[in-house]
């Protein structure tokens, strides 16, 4: 029994195309409603807003195409200027009559020439009773374009006084889309993410052959359950779905389990998907490293993304210059004296410090410091003597080439050098570990 | 049939039946045209009024009543510019020439400046075996556009010629700026007549159900007749329902302009076939809150449980410190603290994936970025969300009980 129906528009055409757009036939029977039918005028310009993957553009591309009603497709992310995407619409233009046999080039710098040559060529087409769509996908871009493309193309009925609707699509809201003088206002639609149950349904729909449909939708289920939480884009689990199903079927392929064993595949799978989410989810190691792996089922230790730590080896005074800078950079310069003389004074609190105490140094992110600050510290922190020779100088810039320190200021700046160490606590506390310096890092470490 | 006729009102501007409540306003633009249509009189006026008070509108029905007098239909020339085509002085008289047909009278001349070419189109026509050229009216929408051209020259020189000129010209602007006259400048100012016509949506709500009678219902001329005695006695049973009537008072004291009540009812026509002939109350409240959907919540509602404790923690810092801005690593922080409290069902996720959450939040959620690369976020606006939100995330929480 078809969801969709529509007196213009054939019962048959109506059944194909909900069959091909799941779980969202609520969102097409409104867009069938509004467009009518093909010579109706609609709204003069629609803007359809959802999260990524929701469909919107798969969901209006099929519409368009199954009912093939005259329309435009453009996405104003590939045409980012406004020249690009108005020639671009009118070529398309001339490929959607039958008339013309080659695009020949346009040539459209303004919008004034645009709406001229607009007229012109619906005039000259058999369009002339049918509504035309002009699809604008990504449509944030245009605010980034004229000020006068967006505003003009919500009025695009009234200037050209033919039958034309704009869709635009984008992620985010119409609040931010809308000028300050104020423009007319299109016709809203939300596209709503999809449920847990939509893309439990929409996932198992592309199910192996060899497999059956049941043994698909438990994988699913298991994958929606440790990812639904973090993620909900469609496009990204199905990505995983299609990586993992491998790994999942192994058991059933050697033997130890059949289809429907379900804990004995879920405890095969379930530490694999959480390594999964830690590197592939982040695109650390690519898809073809993460097969390869998998293939030959190495330790599940050895996994290492981008961002590991424990790739990056440096010399002995080099380890000692990070541990430095970074004590440097997070730790406020009147604790220096403090931390590193041997005699020291107490400190009296000031008024500033009573209020700012709140915001941790660490969250602030590092600080700069100059060189000179750095090479106390190094003296201070490493036992037996440091001769201030050129490589340890070397040294420090081939840290700052590793992008572990970074230079702030200007290259010629008289006074001296300043940097600032862009690593983690995480990361000086597996240097550290190569030295007994722990009970000095948890004095200092913390500020204020 | 019925579909076609009320689509064409409510989608396609076209003038249909008399504007209401702007008798007033209607007869003094009327008055001005005539006199410089018939009697040769230049003028300049502004057309003022919010986004669809129906300037536009009002300006196309005086423009029909004109064109029937066939001395004015025979004599006068229109130039419709537009600041959102227009957007420079140089395309605005290539336009003005194309509208005015003058293109190969001017053929392949070089003008000193703005105001020669402009007298010289002017002097062309002229020349058509007149003693006094045929009156010219410039209409220039989104007029606000044009003060911003560089030296607001298009406006001096056509404000000038309304001033001086022997042709007779009338300039009429449409604007939505309440302040456009302190946007022109001095020399402009003064060339202009201080003409303003104002639109004000000023209808009271008995009015407004009366304009909204009116424009559901179909024209006399309709070639079904009982169809169309049946349809309009739903509308005036429709406009006398108590519901219907709390609906459109809401929308009201939304915005008075028709646009929005044309939205609405397009929306409630469409669900019109012929299965569904006659527009119900239900059409009508279904179409109202699809108009008056929070786009915000909608956006916060599709996001992941991950992502929700992000703004939550973005929205904590922001009260907890005034709107000052923060980083990545302060929502962390407190995103930790929040685990921490919360403990019974989300486990603790590493920071790269709360770090791909929070990338993806900042696209989406309009968070500012602060010119130091820290965040600030404007999620102010949805305190009263939030507090539905804790309550939907701990929901949410249950119901993702995983381990």
């Amino acid at each position: 029994m078809p969801n969709l129906e529509h007196p213009a528009y054939p019962a048959a055409t109506l059944l194909r195309l909900e069959s091909l757009v799941p779980c969202r036939e609520s969102q097409v029977s409104m867009l069938l409603s509004i467009f009518g039918e093909r010579q109706q005028f609609t709204f003069p310009s629609i803007f359809i807003y959802g999260h990524t993957s929701s469909g919107k553009t798969y969901v209006m591309q099929t519409l368009l195409n199954t009912l093939q009603l005259p329309h435009v497709f453009v996405n104003c992310v590939e045409y980012f200027t406004s020249r690009l995407l108005l020639e671009e619409i009118l070529i398309q233009l001339q490929n959607c009559s039958f008339e013309t046999k080659h695009a020949s080039h346009v040539l459209c710098d303004t919008f004034n020439d645009f709406v001229r040559m607009f007229k012109q060529a619906v005039t000259s087409q058999d369009l002339q009773d049918q509504t035309l769509y002009i699809v604008l996908d990504r449509a944030e871009q245009l605010r980034e374009m004229e000020a006068n493309i967006l505003p003009a193309f919500l009025r695009l009925q009234e200037l050209t006084d033919r039958n034309v609707t704009v869709v635009l699509l984008s992620e985010i809201v119409w609040e931010l889309f809308r000028p300050s003088t104020g423009c007319f206002e299109p016709f809203t639609l939300y596209f709503p993410d999809y449920s847990i149950g939509h893309l439990q349904k929409i996932l198992s729909h592309n199910h192996p052959p060899e497999y059956s449909a049941d043994f698909y939708a438990a994988y699913i289920n298991i994958l929606l359950g440790v990812f639904y939480m973090v993620c909900r884009d469609l496009k990204e689990l199905q990505h995983l779905a299609a990586l993992n199903f491998s790994k999942y079927c192994e058991p059933v392929v050697r033997g130890e389990a059949n289809e429907r064993d379900t804990r004995k595949l879920w405890k095969n799978i379930e530490p694999h998907l959480k390594k999964a989410m830690q590197t592939v989810y982040l695109r650390e190691i690519s898809s073809s490293q993460w097969e390869r792996l998998q293939r030959d089922d190495g330790e599940p230790g050895q996994l290492k993304g981008l961002s590991a730590h424990a790739h990056v080896e440096l010399p002995y005074y080099s380890k000692f210059l990070l541990i430095a800078a970074y004590l440097a950079s997070y730790n406020p310069v009147r604790t220096d004296k403090r931390f590193f003389l041997k005699h020291h004074g107490k400190i009296k609190k000031t008024n500033f410090m009573k209020k700012h105490e709140k915001t941790s140094n660490h969250l602030l992110g590092p600080k700069p410091f100059p060189l000179d600050r750095l090479l106390a510290i190094l003296y201070s922190i490493v036992d037996n003597r440091v001769a201030p020779t050129a490589n340890i100088f070397s040294q420090i810039t081939s840290l700052v080439t590793l992008q572990l320190l970074s230079l702030v200021g200007h290259n010629d700046q008289l006074d001296g050098p300043r940097y600032k160490c862009t690593v983690s606590l995480d990361f000086i506390r597996a240097i550290a570990r190569f030295f007994s310096l722990l009970h000095l890092k948890e004095g200092q470490s913390i500020g204020p | 049939m019925v579909q076609r006729i009320l689509r064409e009102r409510f989608c396609h501007h076209h003038a249909t039946g008399k504007p209401f409540g702007i008798e007033h306003q209607y007869r003094h633009l009327l008055e001005l045209l005539k006199r410089t249509t018939v009697h040769g009189e230049s003028n300049s006026a502004l057309i003022i009024g919010p986004r669809g008070s129906g300037k536009t509108m009002l300006l196309n029905h005086v423009l029909k009543e004109l064109m029937e007098i066939k001395q004015i239909r025979e004599n006068l020339l229109e130039v419709h510019l537009n600041g959102l085509l227009q957007t420079n002085d140089k395309v605005a008289l290539k336009e003005i020439t194309r509208q005015l047909h003058l293109e190969n009278v001017v053929g392949d001349k070089v003008f000193g400046s703005f105001a020669e070419n402009l007298a010289f189109l002017l002097e062309a026509l002229r020349k058509g075996d007149r003693t006094s050229s045929c009156p010219v009216l410039f209409i220039l929408d989104e007029f606000d556009l044009f003060v911003h051209h560089k030296n607001q020259t298009l406006l001096y020189n056509l404000f000038d010629i309304s001033q001086s000129a022997q042709t007779p010209v009338t300039v009429i602007g449409l604007t939505c700026r309440q302040d456009i006259l302190e946007l022109l400048e001095k020399r402009v100012k003064s060339r202009f007549s201080h003409r303003q016509i104002y639109l004000m949506n000023s209808f009271d709500f008995k009015q407004y159900i009366k304009i909204f009678k009116e424009q559901l219902s179909l024209p006399a001329e309709f070639l079904d007749e009982s169809f169309a005695q049946k349809w309009n006695n739903n509308v005036q049973h429709l406009s006398e329902d108590k519901t219907v009537q709390d609906m459109l008072q809401n929308l009201f004291h939304y915005s008075k302009d028709l646009r929005s009540l044309h939205l609405l009812l397009m929306l409630a026509l469409s669900n019109v076939t012929v299965h569904h002939p006659l527009i119900t109350a239900s059409d009508l409240h279904e179409a109202s809150k699809q108009y008056r959907m929070d786009s915000k919540a909608n956006i916060v509602h599709g996001l992941s449980v991950l992502e929700i404790c992000l703004i939550i923690a973005m929205k904590h810092l922001n009260d907890v410190y005034e709107g000052e801005p923060f980083n990545f690593q302060m929502v962390y922080n407190e995103f930790q603290k929040f685990m921490q409290r919360k403990a019974h069902c989300m486990y603790n996720f590493e920071k790269p994936v709360v770090m791909k959450c929070c990338a993806a939040l900042c696209w989406i959620v309009a968070v500012h970025r602060h010119k130091q690369l820290t965040c600030q976020t404007t999620c102010l606006a949805w305190s009263r969300k939030f507090r539905k939100r804790t309550g939907l995330v701990r929901h949410l929480n249950t119901y993702y009980n995983w381990s």
